[in-house]
């Protein structure tokens, strides 16, 4: 990542002064025999918008509830601010939820179910329809305010949930699959206005999502989980371009997979035989490795260049067939077949049109990509 | 309009007309008769063979005599009044018992819920005569529940429980408690449980939770229950004879007393037309509440 030495960035993570909002030390919890949270030690800072990415049954909802009231951990502590939160029951804690059903409650207006939470505060009676108003505003819904759910589209009902969640402005926000009930288009618009409301409010926003594009889009720092463990914490794009394990890399986005054994070649470079028949494969690892190390390669589909002629300058060339093509519009991927039977996705950008592309099925191809790519995996 | 849905609209109007409206206008016509010795025992019958003239006759014949009578006569309108406020205290009794019922079921595991809904309707499964019976067996001085009561030491004489009104209140709730828990229990399972979790979160306890979120959507179950007792229960009969003692006074019996003891049936049938006027109130409410809900779930 190339910043300008002069802007900061938004890493309270590696500052070691930096007091966390939230810290998880050793949080197991168990559900009779199954464990849901295995051991979960991570810090969460202010003004963060942290992700919880994972399928179905990882455990990150487990981890939200926790945070929000709802269950307590078997083991280990959760800290609120450096105060132990697991004896604060959910209605005197700093954190509000926003639920993935958005849990409206339907015999009220979109106006009484913002101010709900503010009658119960200490805020006094005065005050009360100015910060609703306020909400509305954030979300802009002022004309539907004397509705009720049920008259209101489902865009906007996720809007109401979010404005009844922020009111109170709690120190901790927790999102619970907040875009799933919302089709593609307005999900994406409504990534971005998520995230403008938390610079705006700068509100702590914990998310959990099963789907990547929104962990990637929206969060600071993604937590993808499996099992109950956390596999990695990073920011998206060292997620992406640096997963620490298959499964990371497998679970976000695309990804070639190829397994070898790999010698080090000095200076952090190794080379990676995979294929009989096939020249081994160049890519950089940090790191002593011993030789004969099993290893995964793992390389993202768009930085695999496809040619039909043979480069010359470039680290690594595979030759192969041309065995299918997804045309997405705005980009073609390319499954290539090497001669030993495996499939190498190509990704290139569709900058011209569809008439002038000289690759179709069954040509024969040339894969190449630099010794800088792809990321060698141990586990 | 085709002849399927002609046919299907008919159909349960046919059967009002036939096995409601009809049979009200007969009892009607004779509330607007007079009392006589002779089979039927009322006059005027309608006597078609002499035509328009008998027709005419008959109609002059007719008057609200009875009507007045009501209002003459203490006993009625005190029964009418003593009806109400029995079926009011039971409602209210039946609710106050229900209603806990109902949101245990709602809250109990799903794989509870059939066995507790079945011990809910198991009581009709036997008559609704014997079931009233046997409560003398329980509430008479020598009754199991006096008995078990001196038996621990807590009364040494008996407690005159039977033919009291605290027996037809003990009967009637008895009775009719299902048809409080089975209304209130189906508003309390639909009731999305993230919404109590919602309301917690925004600051609530637990008991505030369920007033304000809890009570409110389980009302349309508690508006039906409610009208589903007190209903049947203002012109109960059978409970307040067998129950009730000579100072319970319920319109039921005063009803089954000028049929049956007096034969006085145009004053019967006044009594029966009166209350049908007073249900006629909430049975209104009660459609227009039924009608509100569908309103609301469509």
């Amino acid at each position: 990542m190339a910043q300008p030495a002069n802007r900061p960035v938004f890493a309270p993570w590696t500052d070691p002064n930096e007091k966390p909002l939230i810290r998880f030390q050793n949080v197991t919890k168990r559900f009779g025999e199954f464990t849901a949270i295995d051991n979960i030690t991570i810090d969460i800072y202010r003004r963060e918008f942290f992700a919880l990415l994972g399928p179905s049954g990882c455990g990150k909802t487990t981890l939200m509830r926790m945070l929000a009231g709802f269950e307590t951990p078997t083991e280990g502590t959760i800290l609120l601010d450096g105060q132990d939160i697991a004896p604060i029951p959910p209605n005197k804690r700093a954190t509000n939820m926003m639920f993935q059903s958005y849990a409206l409650f339907p015999h009220l207006t979109v106006w009484d179910n913002i101010a709900f939470g503010l009658r119960r505060s200490d805020m006094p009676k005065d005050q009360i329809p100015a910060r609703v108003e306020e909400m509305l505003k954030l979300v802009r819904l002022e004309k539907f305010a004397r509705r009720k759910p049920h008259q209101i589209s489902g865009g906007q009902r996720q809007r109401v949930a979010l404005a009844r969640s922020l009111a109170k402005a709690p120190k901790l926000l927790l999102l619970d699959e907040p875009l799933g009930a919302l089709d593609k288009k307005l999900r994406q618009d409504t990534q971005f206005e998520l995230m403008d409301i938390q610079e705006k409010t700068g509100t702590t926003f914990v998310i959990v999502t099963h789907d990547q594009e929104e962990a990637m889009t929206v969060a600071s720092r993604v937590a993808v989980m499996d099992h109950g463990r956390m596999i990695q914490v990073d920011t998206p794009d060292r997620i992406y371009e640096t997963p620490n394990s298959v499964y990371v890399a497998d679970f976000i986005g695309d990804v070639n997979i190829i397994a070898g054994t790999a010698t080090p070649k000095g200076d952090d470079k190794v080379s990676i035989v995979w294929a009989e028949g096939q020249a081994p494969i160049a890519a950089t690892a940090p790191g002593a490795l011993t030789p004969g190390t099993p290893v995964h390669f793992a390389i993202r589909p768009e930085k695999v260049a496809i040619a039909t002629q043979k480069p010359e300058d470039r680290a690594n060339v595979i030759e192969g067939t041309v065995e299918d093509i997804a045309y997405l519009g705005n980009i073609s991927t390319y499954k290539v077949a090497l001669p030993g039977g495996q499939m190498i996705k190509a990704q290139v950008a569709n900058d011209r049109r569809i008439a002038r592309r000289n690759i179709t099925w069954e040509d024969k191809v040339w894969l190449s990509f630099t010794d800088t790519a792809g990321v060698v995996l141990l586990n | 309009m085709n002849f399927r849905r002609l046919f299907l609209i008919f159909t349960p109007y046919t059967w009002l007309l036939i096995f409601f409206l009809i049979p009200f206008a007969i009892v009607l016509k004779i509330s607007l008769s007079d009392y006589a010795i002779s089979i039927p025992p009322y006059t005027p019958v309608l006597d078609l063979e002499a035509g328009w003239a008998g027709v005419k006759e008959f109609l002059s014949a007719l008057d609200f005599e009875n009507f007045t009578f009501l209002t003459s006569d203490a006993l009625y309108y005190t029964a009418y009044l003593s009806s109400l406020k029995i079926a009011f205290i039971s409602t209210v009794i039946t609710l106050i018992v229900g209603y806990p019922i109902a949101y245990g079921m709602a809250q109990a595991p799903d794989e509870w819920r059939p066995t507790l809904m079945m011990l809910v309707i198991l009581p009709f499964w036997t008559s609704f005569l014997i079931r009233v019976y046997s409560w003398i067996g329980i509430l008479s001085n020598e009754g199991f529940l006096n008995q078990f009561l001196m038996w621990t030491g807590i009364i040494d004489a008996p407690l005159q429980i039977l033919n009291t009104n605290t027996a037809v209140y003990t009967g009637i709730v008895y009775t009719y408690l299902p048809f409080m828990i089975l209304p209130i229990y189906s508003a309390l399972e639909k009731l999305d449980g993230s919404l109590i979790e919602a309301a917690e979160d925004l600051g609530c306890s637990r008991l505030q939770a369920f007033w304000l979120v809890t009570f409110p959507l389980s009302r349309p179950g508690v508006i039906a229950g409610c009208f589903l007792v007190f209903i049947p229960a203002l012109g109960e009969f059978v409970i307040p004879s067998l129950l009730g003692g000579s100072s319970t006074l319920m319109i039921g019996k005063v009803l089954f007393e000028e049929f049956f003891v007096n034969r006085d049936w145009p004053v019967a049938s006044a009594v029966a037309v009166v209350l049908l006027l007073i249900l006629i109130i909430p049975i209104v409410l009660f459609q227009r509440n039924e009608q509100k809900q569908r309103e609301a779930e469509g």
